[in-house]
């Protein structure tokens, strides 16, 4: 790597493109959920009107609430920028003292996470504690399969830096289909669905208390502060899904910075991420939300299936 | 087929066998887990097919041809019959040890076949030989089934893993059983699934249930 210039203009490009796509990306699932269901729904640039009403909004905090209050949705969305310029959606061009190795990723995906759980708690309600709760026992169920799941996919490549896995595999397009390959990134989906909260874990469109985990959270918080936690978990979701899709096919990705080499890659990854965002959409529309007790019998499975994935690198000897 | 071909289509079958092993233990719903049975018996047939070719034997090919038409067709339609019959008890209610800690088994039971196969990774570096392991784990994650699970259908289920299992070792480290043999081997699996077909309606009839633990006592 020459310097970190090249790495710098694509964590911003990257930081950028998410922050334009990812309240569209919502926007185009709940078209999606309520064209499929009948209804006219919001369109496509709702989320982006609900984001401009938030901010004007004083946010209203509640008595006895500290400083978390404040902080919590800060943390989040700085977390969720971090993983936006880490993960390598766009280039693989990466910081020479900060490579994106996964377990940076994953670690500050976990910062967002704990900092949305504290904003739960702080109000003192009880069903923000029951929230941060079940968001904390699925994200303890949910890490070590995203861990397995990309150090599996790591093994064949020697490295646990994202960008190299997807370098081999803009180099090999082969191993995509191999058999290593299929199963964690099975794994690594379910791993996804359930840490952004969708169906079938949480669904992100009730009002029904009871079955609340994301919802019950975000109850208190009003105002700015809830524009600020809803576009971090909306580029959450963006940036794991769109790990998702740039690990599944890795096409568009440049391995070194130019500007039409960008502009070809943000095209690719927004129809990438519009494909998955449809799909994933279409499917929720099949699904029920699973019994909260049936929730670690799902991720208990797609652990498995990451570690059967692991086992599996072993199981595939060179010609 | 080129080696690295052969490699990636051996390591397919294995990948595939595995998975399907790992949902029929997953899954409650015993026509589900009929489904998932025939997609392996349809991926071991392939796997049969694929040595066949590599090795250029015709008579293993013919076995392919076996294994596809028993496994991938026949057992599952007789499963099928066995499970059509029953009114509204076509899941695995309770079985002994629970989904979410099966599954763990299952990860600790992979380890375990690793482990056990060990001596015969030793032999080689080929493709098959690689893919050993997934059939001792099979044939474990079949023995789970047999213990753990109460319903007839699904200890058949069990038992036909198992068998699966033990195949798979076989033709991965054999390069193939004789067609005699393995006519043999099948004859007496449709025999014995057939029989236990039988026995799961009579006991149903007997017992409006097919719950085996309620089989504890000898009456006359």
């Amino acid at each position: 790597m020459n310097g970190n210039g090249p790495a710098t203009v694509l964590a911003v490009t990257q930081v950028v493109v998410l922050l334009v796509l990812s309240p569209l990306l919502i926007g185009l699932m709940r078209t999606v959920r309520a064209r499929l269901e009948g209804r006219v729904g919001g369109g496509l640039l709702q989320p982006w009107r609900d984001l401009r009403k938030l901010h004007a909004k004083e946010p209203l905090r509640a008595d006895g609430t500290t400083w978390v209050s404040v902080a919590g949705p800060m943390v989040l969305m700085a977390s969720s920028i971090v993983v936006c310029a880490l993960t390598p959606l766009l280039g693989t061009v990466t910081f020479d003292r900060l490579p994106d190795d996964l377990f940076v990723v994953v670690s500050v995906l976990l910062l967002g996470t704990v900092a949305l759980a504290l904003v739960g708690l702080d109000a003192g309600t009880a069903f923000g504690g029951m929230g941060s709760s079940r968001h904390m026992t699925i994200a303890a169920l949910v890490e070590p399969t995203v861990l397995l799941a990309v150090y599996a996919l790591s093994i064949p490549v020697g490295s646990s830096v994202l960008s190299r896995i997807v370098d081999a595999r803009l180099a090999d397009p082969a191993s995509v289909m191999s058999p290593v390959s299929l199963l964690s990134l099975l794994a690594l989906t379910i791993a996804v669905v359930a840490e952004t909260g969708r169906l079938p874990v949480d669904n992100p469109a009730t009002h029904l208390e009871l079955t609340m985990v994301h919802e019950a959270m975000v109850l208190e918080s009003s105002g700015r502060d809830l524009a600020w936690l809803e576009l971090g978990c909306w580029l959450r979701l963006a940036a794991l899904l769109g790990l998702l899709t740039t690990l599944l096919a890795p096409w568009g990705v440049v391995s070194h910075v130019s500007v039409p080499g960008l502009l070809l890659a943000a095209v690719t990854l927004t129809a990438k991420l519009a494909l998955a965002a449809g799909l994933l959409a279409t499917v929720e529309v099949f699904l029920a939300k699973l019994r909260l007790f049936r929730v670690p019998e799902l991720l208990a499975g797609s652990f498995v299936l990451a570690f059967l994935a692991v086992t599996a690198s072993y199981l595939v000897m060179p010609g | 087929m080129t080696e690295s071909t052969y490699a990636q289509l051996v390591g397919l079958c294995a990948a595939v066998l595995l998975l399907s092993a790992v949902l029929i233990v997953w899954r409650r719903s015993l026509p589900a887990q009929i489904r998932l049975l025939a997609v392996q018996g349809w991926a071991l047939g392939v796997l049969v097919a694929v040595l066949g070719v590599h090795e250029g034997d015709v008579e293993l090919s013919l076995v392919a041809l076996l294994v596809l038409a028993l496994k991938g067709v026949v057992l599952p339609r007789v499963l099928t019959r066995a499970t059509v019959t029953e009114h509204g008890a076509l899941r695995e209610e309770t079985p002994l040890v629970n989904t979410t800690a099966s599954l763990i088994l299952l990860a600790l039971l992979t380890m375990l076949a690793y482990v056990v196969s060990r001596p015969v990774l030793a032999l080689g570096s080929t493709s098959p030989l690689a893919a050993v392991p997934v059939g001792f784990a099979m044939t474990l994650f079949g023995f789970l089934v047999l213990s753990t699970r109460r319903h007839a259908v699904s200890q058949l289920i069990g038992f036909l893993l198992l068998d699966n299992g033990i195949g798979t070792v076989a033709f991965l480290t054999a390069g193939g059983v004789p067609l005699v043999v393995e006519l043999g081997v099948s004859l007496d699996v449709l025999l014995v699934v057939l029989i236990l077909q039988v026995l799961t309606s009579r006991i149903r009839a007997e017992f409006g249930d097919a719950d085996l633990d309620d089989l504890t006592e000898l009456r006359d």
